[in-house]
């Protein structure tokens, strides 16, 4: 393969762009949750390409992979527990709205 | 081919990824996530970690995407307007990408970003025999504690998503 470190390294900064983006630009709870999903795939493929170029036969680089499986599931969770808080907030405000959620400011 | 491969999946999960920030209607946000996460899992797949493909696959491409489209459908969040960002907002995200895009190039310039392609033809995270070991070995102890992170996770969902008792019944004490 002719692919290198650099290429998957250059997706997934981009990705990780694409993310903050997301996260910066939208007023939507749900919008703003799906780009910090596609921030954490970002670090993910950050992870296991590292791992994988640094592999050598005799040292077999196992953490990244392990490190991302760690990430995977507490990204499940996470996303469990958000997704709970949003539509517990939906519940008291009747809004998913970023910039209508201003009860602390009163 | 397999340079192909790598261009045809990136540009898939970098303009799904593109269209779930700017789509207005969050469950068409959605569908492109996971045409993102199935991406990133080929991806995985040109690095030869199968075991971690078919995880992302499972857990987020399914599990967690119909979470998501579970709770825009409960709540009908209706589509919004036109995407109207703040400046600071738009001035916030330029720097970001500016400073990622100094870093990207910057590692191309330095030269020292890592071995180049020399790989072997088989790494022992290519095999999910090795994710057993290391996980019942090395790293024991994470592994218990995630066991129990995910059942705090449950019992916390659980108690968040109860239905409150009204206000009428529910009367604060003042001592």
């Amino acid at each position: 393969m002719t692919v290198g470190l650099n290429a998957f390294l250059t997706v997934s900064g981009l990705l990780f762009a694409i993310g903050v983006f997301g996260v910066l630009l939208r007023r939507n709870t749900l919008v703003i949750y799906m780009s910090l999903e596609l921030m954490l795939n970002a670090v993910n493929l950050a992870l296991v390409s590292f791992s994988r170029y640094n592999a050598t036969p005799d040292h077999a680089m196992m953490d990244g992979p392990v490190f991302v499986f760690f990430i995977i599931t507490v990204a499940a969770a996470e996303v469990a527990v958000g997704l709970a808080i949003i539509v517990a907030l939906f519940r008291k405000r009747g809004t998913v709205l970023v910039n209508e959620m201003n009860v602390l400011k009163n | 081919m397999e340079d192909i491969l790598f261009y045809l999946f990136s540009a898939a999960v970098l303009l799904s990824a593109f269209f779930v920030v700017v789509s207005r209607n969050p469950v068409n946000g959605a569908m492109f996530l996971i045409v993102a996460f199935v991406g990133i899992a080929a991806l995985f797949v040109m690095l030869e970690s199968y075991f971690l493909a078919v995880i992302q696959t499972l857990v987020y491409a399914g599990a967690v995407v119909v979470l998501f489209l579970f709770i825009i459908m409960l709540l009908d969040v209706e589509g919004s307007g036109k995407i109207r960002p703040k400046a600071i907002s738009v001035v916030a995200a330029g720097l970001a990408f500016a400073l990622l895009a100094l870093g990207v190039v910057g590692l191309f310039a330095s030269g020292r970003a890592g071995p180049e392609p020399e790989l072997p033809l088989q790494t022992a995270a290519s095999l999910s025999r090795h994710f057993g070991y290391e996980l019942f070995t090395k790293y024991m102890l994470p592994f218990q504690l995630i066991g129990f992170l995910l059942l705090a996770a449950m019992v916390g969902v659980i108690y968040i998503s109860k239905k409150e008792p009204s206000p009428t019944t529910e009367t604060p004490s003042q001592d």
